[in-house]
C-alpha cells in the first residue's frame, strides 16, 4: 500500500523527482559535506604554507604548537556548538574562563601552598564549580527569564570579567601547583601533549553527545522548532539550562587548563575568546539560526584561523592578516549558511549571489525556513 | 459503539468577554471518522485544543471511556493514547522523519548506557518505517531533514507519527488546507486506513466535499454549540452549509 496513487507516482516522477528527490538528498549532503568542505581549506592551507616553507611549518612540533593553541579554544568551542544549535550564543565563555581559572587559584592559594594533587583536585573543583554556576545562570536567564541569549552572555560577559578583577585586584594571580602545569599544562603522553589529549577528549565526547545521544538530539530539536517539542511534552526550559550549564562547565575546564598552561589568570587575555570561539563555531558550519550544527566542523573551524596564525609569522607576514582573513571566511561560512537556508525554505535551487543583489523584489530568502 | 470513546458534555470557554464556546457537545466512538465542521469562529479550534489537553475549559465534562477525565497538559491527553496534529504540523524541520516521530519518546538503551542518554538508533529507525509503511505513508528519504520535503510528505510524516502513537484518538486540524489535489487524496486515504485500524479520527476541516467524502458523521458547530450531528451518508453540502450558517434554522421556524 502507498499513499501514493499512480497518478502521484507520475507526478512524483515529471515534477517532484526533478525538483524534490534531488533536493532532499542534496540537502542531507550538503550538511554532511559542509564540515567535508572545512576540511579541503583547511588542507589546502595547509598544502599551501608547506609549500611556501616546507620546513618550517610542516613539522612535528609545528603541528603539535598550532594544535596546543586551539586545545583550549576548542573545549570552549564545544559548549558554544551546543548552545548556537540551540538557537542561542554565547558571548561570556572567555570571562568565565578566566573567573574559574581566579576562584581555583584564590582556593588553591588558600589551602596551602602545597604543591601536591590534593591541592590541585581542590582547585579543579573549584573551577568546574564556577564555571557550572555562571552556566547556570546564562541558561536560568535565557530559559526561565526569557532574556535574549545575546543579551544575558553580554551581561555575564562583563560581569564575571569585573567579579575576576573585583576578587584579585585586578593583577593575575599565578597559584598553580607544579603537579598541574608539569602534568596538564606541559606535560604530554606518547608525545602528544596533555592539553591536546584533554582537548581531544571533550571533542569526542561533544561528538558523540551530540550525535548519539537523547540530550543531543533534543538540542538540535530545541533549536529546530521550540513549540514542537513543547508539543512533544520536552521540558524545553530545562533542555536550554542543561546545555548552558554543560557548555559553562567546559568553560571552568578550559580555566583549569588555562591556568596550567600559562601558570597565571591572565584576566585581560581573554576579551576577544568569545568572537574567536563563535567564528570558529559558525566557519565549521553551525548555522546561528539553531537546528543544525557539528563538533567536528567547529573544531576544523578553530583550527583554519590559528593555521593562519601560526603560518604567517612562520612566512614572516603580518600576523595582523590573519585577521583580514579569519573574517573573510567568517562572513563568506555565514553567507554559504544563508544560501542553503534560504533554498530549504524555497525548496527551490540556490539563486545566485548576484541576482539577489540586483534583483531585490524577489527577495524571498528572508523567509523563515 | 455503545459508549463512546471519546466525549464532551456542555464544554464552555471564554476569552475574556469572548466566548469562544457555551455548552458544546461532541462524542466519537472507536473506529470512526467524526467531522468537526464550523464556520470561522464557531469554536472548532478551542474545543480541539481542549480535548487535546492545551487548554482548560471553564466549565462542563470530558470523559474518556465514559469515565469523566482532567486533563492539564498535552501528556495527560497523549498518555491515554489521544494524538493531535495542528496546522503547523509541529516538526522539528532540521531532524529526519524517524527523529522526529520519536521526539520526547525516544527508545533508551538499557542498563547503564541508556543511563548515560544513548538511544536504541537502529530499533528506532526499523519500528519507523514499519510505523510509516504500516500506514502506508511513502516517505522516500528516512534521514533527510523533514525541512526539505513536500507538503504532502511534511502532512503526511505527522499524521503518522500521530498515528503511530496514539491508540484511541486522533484530531487532523485541517489535515489538507494546504495540499494539492492528489496530496489531499494521499492524506485521505491515510486518514481511512488509520480508522480501519480501530482508532477513532476527528477531522477538522473547512472542506465540504472531503468532509462528506471520508467521514461517517459530521458534527456541526455554530457560536460555540454543536448545532447537528448528522450521517455522512444521508446529508449533502447544502445541508452541512445550512447547519453552519444558520439557515436552516430559520427554515425549520418557518
Amino acid at each position: 500500500m502507498s499513499l501514493e496513487t499512480e497518478d502521484a507516482v507520475k507526478l512524483r516522477d515529471t515534477e517532484d523527482s526533478v525538483i524534490r528527490q534531488p533536493f532532499t538528498s542534496r540537502l542531507g549532503d550538503a550538511i554532511k559535506s559542509q564540515a567535508m568542505q572545512i576540511v579541503l581549506v583547511w588542507l589546502a592551507i595547509v598544502v599551501i604554507f608547506s609549500v611556501l616553507s616546507p620546513d618550517a611549518f610542516l613539522s612535528v612540533s609545528n603541528f603539535r604548537n598550532i594544535a596546543i593553541s586551539v586545545s583550549i579554544l576548542a573545549i570552549l568551542g564545544v559548549g558554544t556548538t551546543f548552545i548556537i544549535v540551540t538557537g542561542g550564543i554565547d558571548l561570556s565563555m572567555g570571562s568565565v574562563l578566566v573567573f574559574s581559572g581566579v576562584v581555583a587559584s584564590m582556593v588553591m592559594e588558600n589551602v596551602g601552598t602545597g604543591q601536591g594533587w590534593g591541592v590541585a583536585i581542590l582547585g579543579i573543583v573549584a573551577a568546574l564549580a564556577s564555571g557550572l554556576a555562571w552556566g547556570l545562570l546564562n541558561g536560568f536567564l535565557v530559559a526561565k527569564a526569557k532574556v535574549p541569549p545575546m543579551i544575558v552572555t553580554l551581561g555575564t560577559f562583563g560581569a564575571a570579567l569585573g567579579l575576576s578583577q573585583v576578587l584579585t585586584g585586578g593583577i593575575d594571580l599565578r597559584a598553580s601547583p607544579d603537579v598541574l602545569v608539569d602534568t596538564v599544562g606541559f606535560g604530554s603522553l606518547f608525545g602528544v601533549p596533555s592539553l591536546v589529549i584533554i582537548a581531544t577528549t571533550v571533542v569526542i565526547i561533544g561528538i558523540v553527545l551530540l550525535n548519539h545521544t537523547r540530550f543531543g538530539l533534543r538540542t538540535s530539536a530545541v533549536g529546530s522548532n521550540a513549540e514542537a517539542c513543547r508539543r512533544v511534552g520536552i521540558n524545553v526550559d530545562r533542555q536550554l539550562i542543561k546545555v548552558y550549564a554543560f557548555a559553562g562547565l567546559l568553560a571552568g575546564l578550559a580555566g583549569v587548563l588555562n591556568l596550567s598552561f600559562f601558570r597565571s589568570t591572565t584576566i585581560a587575555g581573554h576579551s576577544l575568546t568569545n568572537l574567536d570561539v563563535i567564528a570558529g563555531v559558525v566557519i565549521g558550519g553551525t548555522s546561528l539560526f539553531g537546528g543544525i550544527g557539528t563538533v567536528f566542523g567547529t573544531l576544523v573551524g578553530l583550527f583554519i584561523p590559528a593555521t593562519l596564525r601560526n603560518g604567517f609569522v612562520i612566512l614572516g607576514v603580518e600576523p595582523y592578516w590573519q585577521q583580514v582573513v579569519v573574517g573573510a571566511f567568517l562572513v563568506g561560512a555565514v553567507y554559504v549558511d544563508q544560501t542553503r537556508r534560504a533554498a530549504n525554505s524555497r525548496g527551490t535551487t540556490k539563486t545566485s549571489l548576484y541576482s539577489r543583489i540586483f534583483h531585490r523584489n524577489r527577495n524571498t530568502n528572508r523567509r523563515e525556513s | 459503539m455503545t459508549t463512546p470513546i471519546y466525549e464532551a458534555r456542555d464544554i464552555s470557554r471564554s476569552y475574556g468577554s469572548v466566548r469562544a464556546l457555551e455548552g458544546a457537545n461532541f462524542d466519537v466512538y472507536p473506529g470512526e471518522i467524526s467531522a468537526l465542521i464550523g464556520d470561522n469562529g464557531a469554536g472548532k479550534s478551542t474545543l480541539v485544543r481542549i480535548l487535546s489537553g492545551a487548554e482548560q475549559p471553564n466549565g462542563g465534562q470530558i470523559l474518556f471511556n465514559g469515565e469523566p477525565i482532567q486533563l492539564e497538559t498535552p501528556t495527560d491527553a497523549r498518555s491515554r493514547g489521544i494524538e493531535t496534529v495542528f496546522q503547523d504540523l509541529a516538526l522539528a524541520n532540521h531532524l529526519d522523519p524517524i527523529q522526529n516521530m520519536y521526539l520526547g519518546r525516544e527508545l533508551m538503551k538499557p542498563g547503564v548506557m541508556g543511563a548515560l542518554g544513548f538511544m536504541q538508533r537502529s530499533a528506532m529507525k526499523n519500528e519507523g518505517k514499519r510505523a510509516f509503511s504500516e500506514l502506508g505513508a511513502t516517505v522516500r528519504n528516512f534521514s533527510g531533514p523533514v525541512g526539505g520535503m513536500s507538503g504532502g510528505q511534511r502532512q503526511a510524516i505527522a499524521v503518522a507519527r500521530a498515528a503511530a502513537w496514539a491508540s484511541e484518538v486522533i484530531f487532523l486540524d485541517e489535515p489538507t488546507a494546504a495540499l494539492g489535489v492528489v496530496q489531499t487524496k494521499g492524506v485521505m486515504d491515510l486518514i481511512r486506513r488509520i480508522r480501519d485500524k480501530g482508532i477513532a479520527v476527528v477531522l477538522i476541516s473547512h472542506s465540504m466535499p472531503h468532509v462528506l467524502d471520508v467521514a461517517d458523521r459530521v458534527h456541526v458547530l455554530r457560536h460555540g454549540k454543536r448545532v447537528a450531528v448528522m450521517e455522512a451518508k444521508h446529508t449533502n453540502v447544502e445541508e452541512l452549509v445550512g447547519a453552519m450558517t444558520g439557515a436552516l434554522d430559520g427554515k425549520e421556524a418557518a
